[in-house]
């Protein structure tokens, strides 16, 4: 599905040791697969299934999703940052496409 | 003339939720496949309830198609002591399943929201699990109110 742009919000100046709330956002529709359409024919299911967030290649948080999550999934999560850097995270959907997106962190001072 | 016209509406938004969920005629999920769903994730352990889990859902969502989930599990989050998964439920969707989250010590805190379909007023579920094979489980009632006709 082409567009499946991501929005990932981070805090911009982070101390060691703190913990850290990131917010994020992908467009998908997330067809549940429980609807039908106008000839009554059931149309397939079609969603992202699992998130994942590595920080320096560790993976710190996943998700797995089920069809009852809503369209345009939205997922906060919290991670210790310890040290200066990068953030993996990855969208896998129904057909095995995965968009990824990443993002550095750096340390205040 | 106006009483019709409102049931009318009413029962047109009805059928559009039911459309939409493909809930008519078919079976929804309960309490015991939430129960089955439990022992599966847990392993058979004991459930406490609540205990270090909140979860906080709205009381009234006045549309389904997008109701705000989330918990935080009071943890130190160490590698000997941390939240593994937490799993989220919803007894009366056509599959109870919602959403498994998955923890490690460098999460820091074990919390995480998100917003989830409700296919009618029903109880959302949230179990956590430690990693020493603790469990916790949190149920909260959220009234549906689907096209604003009452759930």
């Amino acid at each position: 599905m082409a567009g499946k742009k991501p929005r990932v919000k981070i805090p911009k100046s982070v101390a060691a040791g703190d913990i850290i709330t990131i917010k994020t956002l992908i467009s998908h529709k997330m067809e549940s697969g429980q609807r039908k359409d106008k000839e009554g024919n059931a149309i397939p299911r079609d969603i992202i299934n699992h998130f994942e967030a590595a920080y320096n290649g560790q993976v710190v948080f996943s998700v797995d999703i089920d069809p009852a999550v809503s369209a345009n999934p939205y997922i906060e999560f919290a991670t210790r940052i310890d040290e200066a850097g990068t953030f993996t995270m990855k969208w896998t959907d129904d057909a095995g496409e995965v968009t990824e997106h990443t993002q550095d962190v750096s340390l205040k001072g | 003339m106006n009483n019709s016209r409102r049931a009318l509406l009413c029962s047109t938004a009805a059928a559009a939720a039911t459309a939409f969920f493909g809930v008519s005629g078919r079976v929804l999920a309960s309490m015991e496949d939430v129960d089955k769903m439990i022992a599966e994730f847990g392993g058979g352990a004991v459930v406490e309830e609540a205990g270090p889990l909140q979860l906080t859902t709205p009381e009234i969502a006045e549309n389904g198609n997008s109701v705000p989930v989330s918990f935080v599990v009071d943890s130190p989050m160490t590698d000997d002591e941390y939240v593994v998964s937490v799993m989220i439920m919803a007894s009366d969707n056509p599959s109870p399943d919602v959403a498994t989250f998955h923890f490690t010590p460098a999460s820091g805190l074990a919390k995480a929201s998100t917003r989830m379909r409700l296919a009618r007023t029903q109880d959302v579920v949230a179990v956590a699990k430690t990693n020493s094979g603790q469990l916790f489980k949190v149920s909260n009632n959220v009234k549906v109110t689907i096209g604003g006709c009452g759930g």
